[in-house]
């Protein structure tokens, strides 16, 4: 059972660098166009960056 | 290079460099001052309208950045701040092919709310967050961990559960504590005793190595009650954006004459006394008196009349009307409290004050609900503790009955269902301004319509096209197709004619004259062309020396408007007509409407009068309105709805609007609202029935974390699969 004691703190981490891109993506408000994110993708236009050319 | 001239730009390297004349010439735009544009553009819908609108943005000089939000179909732009420049920006935009609007001050107001939302979103994110690694962490204790390896989960999960807690669950927190300051109790007081209390009696039997705690199911009641929370807002926030849009569609400006000439001012800006140029086509800004020119106006919007008035020199006129032919000189009068919007403004808002309160369906469960758990788990504390002497049992039990009596499926049964209702009626056409309304309408048993605009399009039609002669026709038309004024319009639309007429002349005020052949051939007003003038809404014909022929005109029921009475009365709705024309034309079509109850000649003052009266005798009446006239009994009314086509004031005191104008929307409106009602009531009782099960268990002390879960996750799925089968409704 001693390997709960790396395993727990492994996951915490995992869990909380995945909350903190969560956060990151709220403060770079990629959720304020959810409909022309989904258009956007489909351009070669924006593959190098997300302003495009 | 002296030190003191300035070098023509900062950076050597252009100044030695020439302009390839690859790109446009860029303005210097460092010294300038910057500007955010937002431009409501409804048409951009795909991936190549975002890159046609923001290309063609980005090559102009001035601008240094766009960017097409698609969700909202809106654009931002930066751009130098420079007069006029949004409607450069519009002209350049109506070139490639999108129509775009400016958007006003209550635009940067929703930017500012938006914050709220992000708010709202990292809260739910957290509480998801917390409460998924905390199940993962009580799977072990469930499945029958013992001991050390128990007390170290637990107390694992206290560590992620309490700040998480404090964080996400604050909302319920600040609102309920708000309530319970005003002795009042709302649903987050119950809210927030249950996430509390299970989470302190948690963290007591983690610290003294008990069996239960309930981290995993006081994150589970705040992310499923966040998600409710969070349905509520986006469905407000949605349609407050939409409101705001259809706001700006009626820019308040004026054109006033003054000493350097014509300029455009907004209307705070008019003083009395001033002089307005009001070109035809346009709505008078203020109330006023004639000084030059002749014209007709349209008083349709103002008090239903489709006849025209005549006016010259002297007359007063009020704003709202719509000039029909002539340019006409106006001087602004009464601009303060006189004003007739201001009358209508007045009654608007006793109207909206004399309106009952409403209690929603929501705040009529929470105040049956709420003191029911709280007496049920004060009554299993008591009675476990007096029964058994064992007060941390008691306590145990009584987080117990507060967790699985579950108000999270309570707390999805609203918003889950009017967010399925909104978006849906916002996909085909009805703009909602809150969820209320949406209750309001499925309880109405009348409907009362407004005539001019409203029944019908408000626009003339031609209606003795057959007693006209071939020949008169084709006149007529030739005449017809020279002017702009609408009679002019609706008679070259109902005939056609290739005669060829010399000399024509638009006399701004009377008609058009021109010559066929020899013969002089006037198309005017009745007293021009040598007619009495009548009833009706006339142009008359004069050939020559023979006797004018006269063109009748009148409104026109909107197409679909017979269909839509008939399909209301099926639905059981008594329909009725409240109408400022005449009683002739009211009859009319209130007889091709199929509408047997009908009344003409209502002031604004009597619409709301005889609105209050039907309120009275126990009627929920929906009203349907477009005019000025209209605006205070459709705030009168239980609900209302307005054309989009309707003016300002109307469409700010009405509950929904209709955005494509089509009055079927009406009934399918209302067949939602229904259904809705019908899906909010079933999901109440799918909640009851899951505490029915689960109450009696957790009061006699059988309930255990893992039941807690399951009757939580599974009812709050259970309603919000219920909620979306609205947005499947034929």
């Amino acid at each position: 059972m001693n390997i709960l004691a790396v395993l727990i703190p492994v996951s915490l981490i995992l869990g909380g660098i995945g909350l903190f891109a969560f956060f990151w993506s709220i403060k770079n408000n990629q959720f304020e166009d959810p409909k022309g994110n989904a258009e956007r993708i489909l351009s070669d236009r924006f593959d190098d960056s997300p302003d495009g050319d | 290079m002296n030190a003191e001239t300035p070098s023509p730009a900062a950076c050597p390297a252009c100044v030695a460099l020439p302009d390839s004349g690859k790109h446009a010439p860029r303005l210097d735009l460092s010294d300038m001052p910057m500007r955010r544009v937002e431009l409501a553009l409804p048409t951009v819908h795909c991936a190549a309208c975002i890159s046609a609108v923001e290309r063609s943005l980005a090559n102009r000089p001035d601008v240094t950045g766009a960017r097409v939000n698609l969700t909202l179909k809106r654009v931002s732009i930066t751009v130098a701040d420079m007069p006029d420049i949004e409607d450069s920006l519009i002209a350049e935009l109506g070139r490639l092919g999108y129509p775009a609007r400016p958007l006003d001050g209550a635009v940067l107001a929703k930017a500012e709310s938006d914050k709220a939302g992000r708010d709202m979103l990292a809260r739910l994110g957290v509480a998801g967050f917390a409460m998924m690694n905390v199940m993962l962490l009580s799977i072990s204790v469930w499945a029958g961990a013992e001991g050390y390896t128990r007390v170290m989960m637990h107390w694992v999960s206290a560590a992620i559960a309490l700040p998480a807690i404090a964080f996400s669950a604050f909302p319920f927190f600040k609102s309920g504590w708000g309530a319970l300051r005003h002795a009042r109790l709302n649903m987050d007081v119950p809210i927030s005793l249950a996430i509390l209390l299970s989470a302190g009696v948690s963290l007591f039997e983690t610290m003294e190595g008990g069996d239960h705690a309930y981290f995993d199911a006081a994150l589970a009641l705040t992310f499923f009650l966040l998600i409710g929370r969070f349905l509520d807002y986006k469905t407000r926030a949605t349609a407050r954006s939409a409101a705001s849009e259809l706001a700006a569609l009626e820019v308040q400006k004026a054109r006033r004459i003054g000493e350097n000439g014509e300029e455009t001012v907004p209307l705070d800006a008019l003083r009395e006394g001033d002089i307005l140029a009001v070109a035809a086509g346009e709505r008078l800004p203020v109330d006023g008196a004639v000084i030059w020119g002749d014209s007709e106006l349209d008083p349709s919007m103002l008090t239903g009349e489709t006849l025209p008035q005549a006016v010259g020199q002297g007359a007063v006129v009020r704003a709202g009307m719509l000039n029909i032919s002539g340019p006409l000189r106006i001087r602004a009068e009464g601009l303060g409290e006189e004003t007739l919007l201001k009358q209508i403004t007045r009654l608007v808002e006793t109207a909206e004050s004399s309106r009952n309160r409403y209690t929603s369906l929501a705040e009529k469960a929470a105040a049956i609900y709420a003191p029911a758990v709280h007496l049920l788990s004060l009554a299993a504390f008591i009675g476990w503790g007096v029964a058994t002497g064992d007060w941390r049992l008691a306590v145990n039990i009584a987080a117990a009955v507060l967790i699985i009596t579950c108000p999270c499926a309570l707390g999805l049964a609203v918003p889950a269902v009017l967010a399925a209702a909104s978006g849906r009626l916002f996909a085909q056409g009805v703009l909602l301004k809150d969820g209320i309304s949406l209750e309001k309408l499925a309880e109405i048993d009348t409907v009362v319509f407004d005539k001019t605009g409203t029944l019908t399009t408000g626009k003339p039609a031609l209606t003795n096209a057959d007693q006209i002669s071939d020949e008169n026709r084709t006149i007529a038309a030739a005449m017809a197709q020279h002017s702009a004024h609408p009679l002019s319009k609706a008679i070259a639309l109902a005939f056609s004619s290739d005669l060829e007429i010399s000399d024509i002349l638009e006399h701004p005020g009377f008609g058009t004259s021109g010559k066929l052949g020899d013969t002089p051939v006037r198309l005017g007003r009745a007293g021009w062309c040598g007619a009495e003038a009548g009833e009706q809404t006339a142009v008359w014909l004069k050939v020559g020396d023979t006797a004018p022929v006269g063109f009748f005109f009148a409104d026109q029921l909107r197409p679909e408007a017979a269909e839509t009475v008939r399909a209301l009365q099926a639905a059981g709705l008594a329909v009725q007509l409240l109408s400022g024309d005449v009683p002739g034309t009211v009859e009319n079509m209130a007889r091709e409407a199929g509408i047997e109850q009908w009344r003409a000649h209502a002031t604004p003052a009597e619409k709301v009068d005889a609105l209050m009266a039907l309120n009275e005798a126990g009627h929920k009446v929906l009203m349907v309105g477009d005019g000025l006239n209209d605006a205070a009994a459709l705030a009168a009314a239980h609900v209302s709805m307005s054309p989009a086509s309707a003016v300002d004031a109307s469409r700010s005191s009405a509950d929904m609007i209709i955005i494509n104008n089509d009055l079927r929307q009406i009934v399918k409106s209302h067949r939602v609202a229904v259904a809705s009602k019908r899906r909010i009531i079933e999901n109440f009782s799918i909640a009851a029935i899951y505490n029915l099960i689960s109450v009696p268990l957790a009061l006699a002390g059988f309930a255990t974390p893992l039941m807690a879960a399951l009757a939580m996750s599974t009812s709050s799925i259970t309603v919000s699969l219920n909620s979306m089968r609205i947005g499947r409704m034929k």
